[in-house]
Protein backbone atom coordinates (compact mmCIF):
# COMPACT_ATOMS: atom_id res chain seq x y z
CA UNK A 1 0.00 0.00 0.00
CA UNK A 2 1.08 3.36 -0.75
CA UNK A 3 3.48 4.63 2.35
CA UNK A 4 3.63 9.16 3.05
CA UNK A 5 6.36 8.49 1.19
CA UNK A 6 4.77 7.01 -2.02
CA UNK A 7 2.35 10.32 -1.65
CA UNK A 8 3.33 13.20 -4.12
CA UNK A 9 3.31 16.76 -2.78
CA UNK A 10 2.14 19.47 -5.91
CA UNK A 11 3.82 21.59 -3.11
CA UNK A 12 5.96 21.68 -0.57
CA UNK A 13 4.28 20.38 2.60
CA UNK A 14 6.80 22.33 5.10
CA UNK A 15 5.54 25.41 3.71
CA UNK A 16 3.05 26.16 6.15
CA UNK A 17 5.21 25.56 8.83
CA UNK A 18 7.51 28.34 10.98
CA UNK A 19 10.95 27.50 11.49
CA UNK A 20 12.30 28.79 15.04
CA UNK A 21 15.09 30.75 14.47
CA UNK A 22 17.94 31.38 16.90
CA UNK A 23 21.03 33.05 17.55
CA UNK A 24 24.03 30.45 16.11
CA UNK A 25 26.69 32.41 18.03
CA UNK A 26 24.70 31.76 21.59
CA UNK A 27 23.94 28.43 20.66
CA UNK A 28 27.36 27.30 20.03
CA UNK A 29 29.11 30.25 22.18
CA UNK A 30 30.71 31.39 19.68
CA UNK A 31 33.03 34.66 21.23
CA UNK A 32 34.73 36.10 18.75
CA UNK A 33 34.31 36.78 14.98
CA UNK A 34 37.03 36.98 12.75
CA UNK A 35 37.09 39.41 10.02
CA UNK A 36 39.77 37.31 8.22
CA UNK A 37 37.36 34.64 7.28
CA UNK A 38 35.18 35.67 4.34
CA UNK A 39 33.82 32.54 3.97
CA UNK A 40 31.77 32.83 7.39
CA UNK A 41 30.73 36.50 6.53
CA UNK A 42 29.08 35.69 3.58
CA UNK A 43 26.16 33.88 5.20
CA UNK A 44 25.05 37.45 6.95
CA UNK A 45 25.15 39.48 3.82
CA UNK A 46 23.15 38.87 0.47
CA UNK A 47 23.68 38.94 -2.85
CA UNK A 48 24.22 43.14 -3.27
CA UNK A 49 26.79 42.62 -0.37
CA UNK A 50 24.53 44.28 1.98
CA UNK A 51 24.06 43.49 5.53
CA UNK A 52 21.24 40.66 6.38
CA UNK A 53 18.85 42.51 9.29
CA UNK A 54 18.47 40.31 12.38
CA UNK A 55 14.94 39.47 11.61
CA UNK A 56 16.43 37.32 8.82
CA UNK A 57 19.53 35.83 10.50
CA UNK A 58 18.14 35.60 13.77
CA UNK A 59 21.20 36.82 15.60
CA UNK A 60 20.98 38.44 18.81
CA UNK A 61 21.73 42.37 19.22
CA UNK A 62 25.23 41.73 20.88
CA UNK A 63 26.18 39.57 18.05
CA UNK A 64 24.54 41.38 15.21
CA UNK A 65 26.83 44.72 16.19
CA UNK A 66 29.63 42.62 16.10
CA UNK A 67 29.08 40.79 12.99
CA UNK A 68 28.19 44.13 11.36
CA UNK A 69 31.94 45.54 12.52
CA UNK A 70 34.01 42.34 10.99
CA UNK A 71 31.74 42.60 7.99
CA UNK A 72 33.10 46.09 7.70
CA UNK A 73 36.76 45.74 8.45
CA UNK A 74 36.34 43.11 6.10
CA UNK A 75 35.21 45.54 3.09
CA UNK A 76 38.24 48.18 4.20
CA UNK A 77 40.77 45.29 3.46
CA UNK A 78 38.94 44.01 0.00
CA UNK A 79 37.64 40.63 1.44
CA UNK A 80 34.25 41.73 0.77
CA UNK A 81 32.71 43.91 -1.76
CA UNK A 82 31.54 46.75 -0.69
CA UNK A 83 28.59 46.48 -3.81
CA UNK A 84 28.29 43.48 -5.85
CA UNK A 85 26.06 41.65 -8.09
CA UNK A 86 25.45 37.92 -7.52
CA UNK A 87 28.01 37.30 -4.74
CA UNK A 88 27.49 33.76 -3.88
CA UNK B 1 43.17 45.37 38.57
CA UNK B 2 43.72 45.01 34.87
CA UNK B 3 46.41 43.61 32.61
CA UNK B 4 48.02 46.36 31.60
CA UNK B 5 49.26 44.24 28.65
CA UNK B 6 47.41 44.84 25.78
CA UNK B 7 46.97 42.57 22.12
CA UNK B 8 46.80 44.40 18.92
CA UNK B 9 46.53 42.91 15.03
CA UNK B 10 47.95 45.19 12.33
CA UNK B 11 46.57 43.10 8.94
CA UNK B 12 48.14 45.12 5.66
CA UNK B 13 47.75 44.42 2.21
CA UNK B 14 51.14 44.35 0.39
CA UNK B 15 51.86 45.12 -3.25
CA UNK B 16 51.90 41.68 -5.32
CA UNK B 17 54.33 43.51 -8.44
CA UNK B 18 56.93 43.01 -6.13
CA UNK B 19 59.45 40.38 -6.42
CA UNK B 20 58.73 37.17 -3.49
CA UNK B 21 61.57 38.48 -1.81
CA UNK B 22 60.77 42.09 -1.79
CA UNK B 23 57.69 41.02 -0.24
CA UNK B 24 59.33 39.31 2.69
CA UNK B 25 61.39 41.93 2.83
CA UNK B 26 58.70 44.47 3.64
CA UNK B 27 57.00 42.56 5.86
CA UNK B 28 60.20 42.01 7.58
CA UNK B 29 60.70 45.41 8.02
CA UNK B 30 57.26 46.07 10.09
CA UNK B 31 58.21 43.26 12.78
CA UNK B 32 61.44 44.83 13.02
CA UNK B 33 60.20 48.08 13.71
CA UNK B 34 57.88 46.38 16.41
CA UNK B 35 60.59 44.44 18.23
CA UNK B 36 62.91 47.70 18.21
CA UNK B 37 59.64 49.83 19.92
CA UNK B 38 59.59 46.77 22.58
CA UNK B 39 56.97 44.69 21.49
CA UNK B 40 56.37 40.92 21.66
CA UNK B 41 55.25 39.41 18.40
CA UNK B 42 52.97 36.67 19.26
CA UNK B 43 52.69 35.67 15.54
CA UNK B 44 52.82 36.92 11.87
CA UNK B 45 50.95 35.67 9.98
CA UNK B 46 51.63 35.23 5.99
CA UNK B 47 48.09 34.88 4.04
CA UNK B 48 49.29 34.89 0.54
CA UNK B 49 48.36 36.11 -2.09
CA UNK B 50 44.59 36.63 -2.40
CA UNK B 51 42.40 38.04 -4.53
CA UNK B 52 40.77 41.25 -3.72
CA UNK B 53 36.62 41.83 -3.65
CA UNK B 54 37.12 44.73 -5.92
CA UNK B 55 40.46 46.57 -6.97
CA UNK B 56 43.12 48.92 -5.18
CA UNK B 57 45.30 51.37 -6.72
CA UNK B 58 44.35 49.31 -10.28
CA UNK B 59 45.65 46.03 -8.66
CA UNK B 60 42.65 43.04 -8.31
CA UNK B 61 45.15 41.21 -5.71
CA UNK B 62 47.31 41.85 -2.91
CA UNK B 63 49.83 39.48 -0.41
CA UNK B 64 48.27 39.28 2.81
CA UNK B 65 50.33 39.83 6.03
CA UNK B 66 48.81 39.79 9.87
CA UNK B 67 50.96 40.45 12.87
CA UNK B 68 49.31 39.68 16.15
CA UNK B 69 51.92 41.80 18.83
CA UNK B 70 51.52 42.28 22.91
CA UNK B 71 52.39 46.09 24.01
CA UNK B 72 52.00 48.20 27.52
CA UNK B 73 50.99 51.41 25.70
CA UNK B 74 49.58 51.88 22.30
CA UNK B 75 51.61 54.92 21.83
CA UNK B 76 53.80 53.16 19.28
CA UNK B 77 50.37 52.53 17.14
CA UNK B 78 50.39 55.89 15.45
CA UNK B 79 53.86 55.86 14.68
CA UNK B 80 53.43 52.48 12.98
CA UNK B 81 50.73 53.41 11.12
CA UNK B 82 52.17 56.47 9.80
CA UNK B 83 55.04 54.09 8.74
CA UNK B 84 52.70 52.33 6.74
CA UNK B 85 50.62 55.33 5.39
CA UNK B 86 53.99 56.53 3.88
CA UNK B 87 55.06 53.56 2.18
CA UNK B 88 54.37 52.76 -0.90
CA UNK B 89 54.40 49.16 -1.19
CA UNK B 90 51.50 48.98 1.40
CA UNK B 91 47.95 48.98 -0.22
CA UNK B 92 45.90 48.56 2.73
CA UNK B 93 46.29 48.07 6.29
CA UNK B 94 43.89 47.79 9.39
CA UNK B 95 44.93 47.91 13.35
CA UNK B 96 42.06 46.17 15.76
CA UNK B 97 42.60 45.79 19.70
CA UNK B 98 42.14 42.21 20.59
CA UNK B 99 39.90 41.40 23.26
CA UNK B 100 40.62 38.10 25.45
CA UNK B 101 38.12 36.49 23.23
CA UNK B 102 39.91 37.34 19.96
CA UNK B 103 43.50 36.45 21.83
CA UNK B 104 41.89 32.75 22.44
CA UNK B 105 40.58 32.84 19.13
CA UNK B 106 43.94 33.13 17.46
CA UNK B 107 45.68 31.22 19.42
CA UNK B 108 42.82 28.23 18.77
CA UNK B 109 43.52 29.26 15.20
CA UNK B 110 47.09 28.04 15.41
CA UNK B 111 46.59 25.39 16.65
CA UNK B 112 43.87 23.91 14.06
CA UNK B 113 41.23 24.14 16.38
CA UNK B 114 38.99 26.37 14.24
CA UNK B 115 37.50 24.55 10.94
CA UNK B 116 39.00 21.50 10.98
CA UNK B 117 36.64 19.09 12.23
CA UNK B 118 33.42 18.42 9.89
CA UNK B 119 31.27 16.57 11.99
CA UNK B 120 27.89 18.11 13.89
CA UNK B 121 28.74 19.47 17.44
CA UNK B 122 26.93 17.25 20.34
CA UNK B 123 25.79 18.13 23.21
CA UNK B 124 28.25 16.47 24.90
CA UNK B 125 30.96 18.16 23.65
CA UNK B 126 29.64 21.42 24.12
CA UNK B 127 31.43 22.79 27.36
CA UNK B 128 35.12 21.66 26.67
CA UNK B 129 35.13 23.07 23.19
CA UNK B 130 33.12 26.48 22.81
CA UNK B 131 35.66 28.48 20.34
CA UNK B 132 35.55 25.88 17.12
CA UNK B 133 32.11 25.85 16.71
CA UNK B 134 32.01 28.46 13.74
CA UNK B 135 33.36 26.83 11.13
CA UNK B 136 31.71 24.07 11.98
CA UNK B 137 28.47 24.91 11.98
CA UNK B 138 29.51 26.91 8.78
CA UNK B 139 29.96 23.60 7.07
CA UNK B 140 26.89 21.72 8.08
CA UNK B 141 24.73 24.84 7.14
CA UNK B 142 26.11 24.43 3.54
CA UNK B 143 25.63 20.64 3.41
CA UNK B 144 22.18 21.35 4.59
CA UNK B 145 22.04 23.74 1.92
CA UNK B 146 22.81 21.38 -0.66
CA UNK B 147 20.58 18.61 0.37
CA UNK B 148 17.42 20.91 0.13
CA UNK B 149 18.32 21.93 -3.17
CA UNK B 150 18.48 18.35 -4.09
CA UNK B 151 15.09 17.88 -2.62
CA UNK B 152 13.53 20.87 -4.22
CA UNK B 153 15.07 19.26 -7.54
CA UNK B 154 13.72 15.87 -6.94
CA UNK B 155 10.21 17.60 -6.29
CA UNK B 156 10.63 19.29 -9.58
CA UNK B 157 11.07 16.22 -11.33
CA UNK B 158 8.31 14.55 -9.85
CA UNK B 159 6.05 17.29 -10.10
CA UNK B 160 6.80 17.54 -14.00
CA UNK B 161 6.49 13.80 -13.80
CA UNK B 162 2.84 14.54 -12.79
CA UNK B 163 1.98 16.54 -15.12
CA UNK B 164 2.95 14.83 -17.85
CA UNK B 165 0.84 11.34 -16.34
CA UNK B 166 -2.11 14.41 -16.50
CA UNK B 167 -1.84 15.35 -20.09
CA UNK B 168 -2.15 11.92 -21.22
CA UNK B 169 -5.13 10.95 -18.86
CA UNK B 170 -6.74 14.13 -20.66
CA UNK B 171 -5.34 13.08 -24.16
CA UNK B 172 -7.26 9.71 -23.65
Amino acid sequence: MASRDDIKFLSNPKIGQKKQKYCRFRKFGIKHIDYKDPDFLLQFVNQQGKILPRRITGNSLKYQRKVATAIKRARHLAMLPYVSDLLK
Amino acid sequence: MSDPMKNYEITFIVDPVLSGEEIKATAQTYVDLLTNEGCKIVHVDEMGLRQLAYPINKRTSGVYYCIEFIVETGELISQMELALRRDERIMRFLTVKLDKYGVKYNEDKRNGLIGTVKKKPKKSDKDNKRDNRGRRDNRDRRDRDNRSQNNNNKDKADNQAKSEEKKTEAGE
